[in-house]
């Protein structure tokens, strides 16, 4: 396909692979944003062709992955009510709450369906006004714009039998919240390039700057990620700290104005809890007061409670980048696809899902 | 979650604002898509779109820059150092 095959050309990656290891006299620790990246880099080895002295920490820009449980105890409550019909992009439906997981509410005779985009979970609603139609909205900045719209036309069309339970997230604080850890090992940034599609380059600066740390805008294709650590290293090399834009066919510098309209007329800015990160303030989107009427925590009148995580599951390190998914005595053992210990082994943007798909399980010790 | 990817716009089926709409082609596989938030699409080009939603025109000119980038640091670095 046009705009995607020709990123993938391995003579021009050994040469961006060559060109890293000619520019780097140093251990430098660079770390991807988004899970999207770190799919192509594991399912492409493209760690592997890097020199020993780069290291890529693998971020936390897994929506599914760090949506906090309690959040889903609630969209399971949810969706095991009569007359409900819940819907979910596919990746959510078998996270673990602190009980279950969707899947298993479906399977228990609840109307749980899989959609593609929240403008189909409004079609529903309106396919079937005698039940209540909620979406469960997880996402970066890059989904927000659909969930705003489809919140939008229901508000604007005065469909009743629709709502939303936000799980909405906003990289930046994220960013920060990690460069504020005194241990913190990332050194540069690879940037969400989807994320920055919509919203533009502009909030890196002030981070860049602050936390003395290159920023660079990344698409999500081989070329682009190499491309993406080749700009990063060249700027620790230097010791330059500026926000580079790698992925200029996409990314505009101020980003997309409707999209950032959409959101805005919609969303707010609200403290958040991430899973395995805790609270971050400023780092989610919640509904404006004129939406509330479309807010299924209100509607269905449900209360935030304490939730425990596994105490097996280490997925709150492999989130922040503190260890590696293999190196979680669970990996590939207690927790796997099929029976899933956390979010970073379900959603195909999680880390531990990635390298337990590329790069194998873990060997069995002979014993 | 992020997941985006490149089609080309086949026909524009509804040009209200709110709704504005069209077919994408993805290698052979269209799919209606929202063009809400991409007012300056026309039919040929190639948009970024994510659950349902366009949010990018890709830019051919800069398409191009990722095969660009290692010839021109190579001139630079010839400029820099003239070697033996």
């Amino acid at each position: 396909m046009k705009y995607l095959d020709e990123y993938r050309d391995a003579p021009t990656a050994r040469q961006y692979a060559a060109q890293i290891a000619r520019v780097t006299t140093r251990p430098w620790a660079i770390m991807e944003v988004c899970g999207g990246q770190t799919h192509a880099i594991v399912k492409f080895g493209i760690d592997e062709l890097l020199p020993k002295a780069i290291t890529l920490i693998h971020g936390p820009g897994c929506p599914v992955c760090v949506t906090p449980l309690d959040l889903i105890d609630k969209a399971i409550q949810i969706a095991s009510r009569p007359g409900t019909i819940f819907c979910s992009f596919g990746d959510m439906l078998r996270v673990p709450g602190s009980a279950a997981d969707l899947l298993s509410v479906k399977a228990a005779g609840g109307d749980v369906r899989m959609v593609y985009s929240p403008l189909d979970a409004l079609g529903l609603a309106a396919r079937h006004p005698d039940r209540e139609v909620v979406f469960f909205a997880v996402g970066f900045e890059t989904t927000a714009p659909a969930t705003a719209m489809a919140a939008h036309l229901a508000a604007a069309r005065g469909v009743k039998n629709f709502s939303l339970l936000v799980a909405h997230v906003r990289v930046p604080p994220a960013m920060e919240a990690l460069l504020a850890s005194p241990d913190c090992r990332v050194r540069g940034f690879l940037a969400a390039g989807h994320v920055c599609a919509v919203m533009g380059c502009a909030e890196y600066g002030p981070i860049a700057a602050k936390y003395r740390v290159p920023i660079v805008v990344t698409g999500f294709e081989p070329l682009d990620i190499l491309q993406g650590v080749l700009m990063c290293v060249r700027q620790l090399e230097a010791g330059r700290v500026e926000v580079e834009n790698q992925y200029a066919r996409v990314v505009r510098p101020a980003g997309n104005q409707p999209a950032q309209d959409l959101i805005r007329r919609v969303f707010e800015v609200v403290p958040r809890k991430w899973r395995g990160l805790g609270e971050i303030p400023a780092s989610g989107l919640g509904l404006r007061s004129q939406y509330e009427a479309l807010d299924a925590e209100k509607r269905f009148g449900l209360a935030s409670h304490d939730t425990a995580e596994s105490i097996e599951c280490l997925s709150g390190l492999v989130l922040q980048g503190r260890i590696k998914p293999a190196e979680c005595p669970a990996f590939g053992t207690a927790c796997a696809p099929e029976h899933p210990l956390g979010a970073p082994m379900v959603s195909s943007e999680g880390a531990c899902a990635a390298y337990y798909r590329y790069r194998g399980r873990p060997p069995v010790s002979k014993s | 979650m992020c997941l985006a990817i490149p089609g080309r716009i086949t026909s524009l089926q509804d040009e209200d604002p709110l709704t504005r709409s069209g077919k994408v082609d993805f290698g052979g596989i269209q799919k209606d898509v929202n063009l809400t938030c991409v007012p300056e699409a026309k039919v040929g080009d190639y948009v970024i779109v994510h659950v349902g939603f366009a949010l990018s025109v890709v830019d051919e000119r800069e398409a191009a820059t990722v095969f660009e980038y290692l010839r021109q640091m190579g001139e630079l670095l010839e400029l820099k150092d003239p070697g033996p």
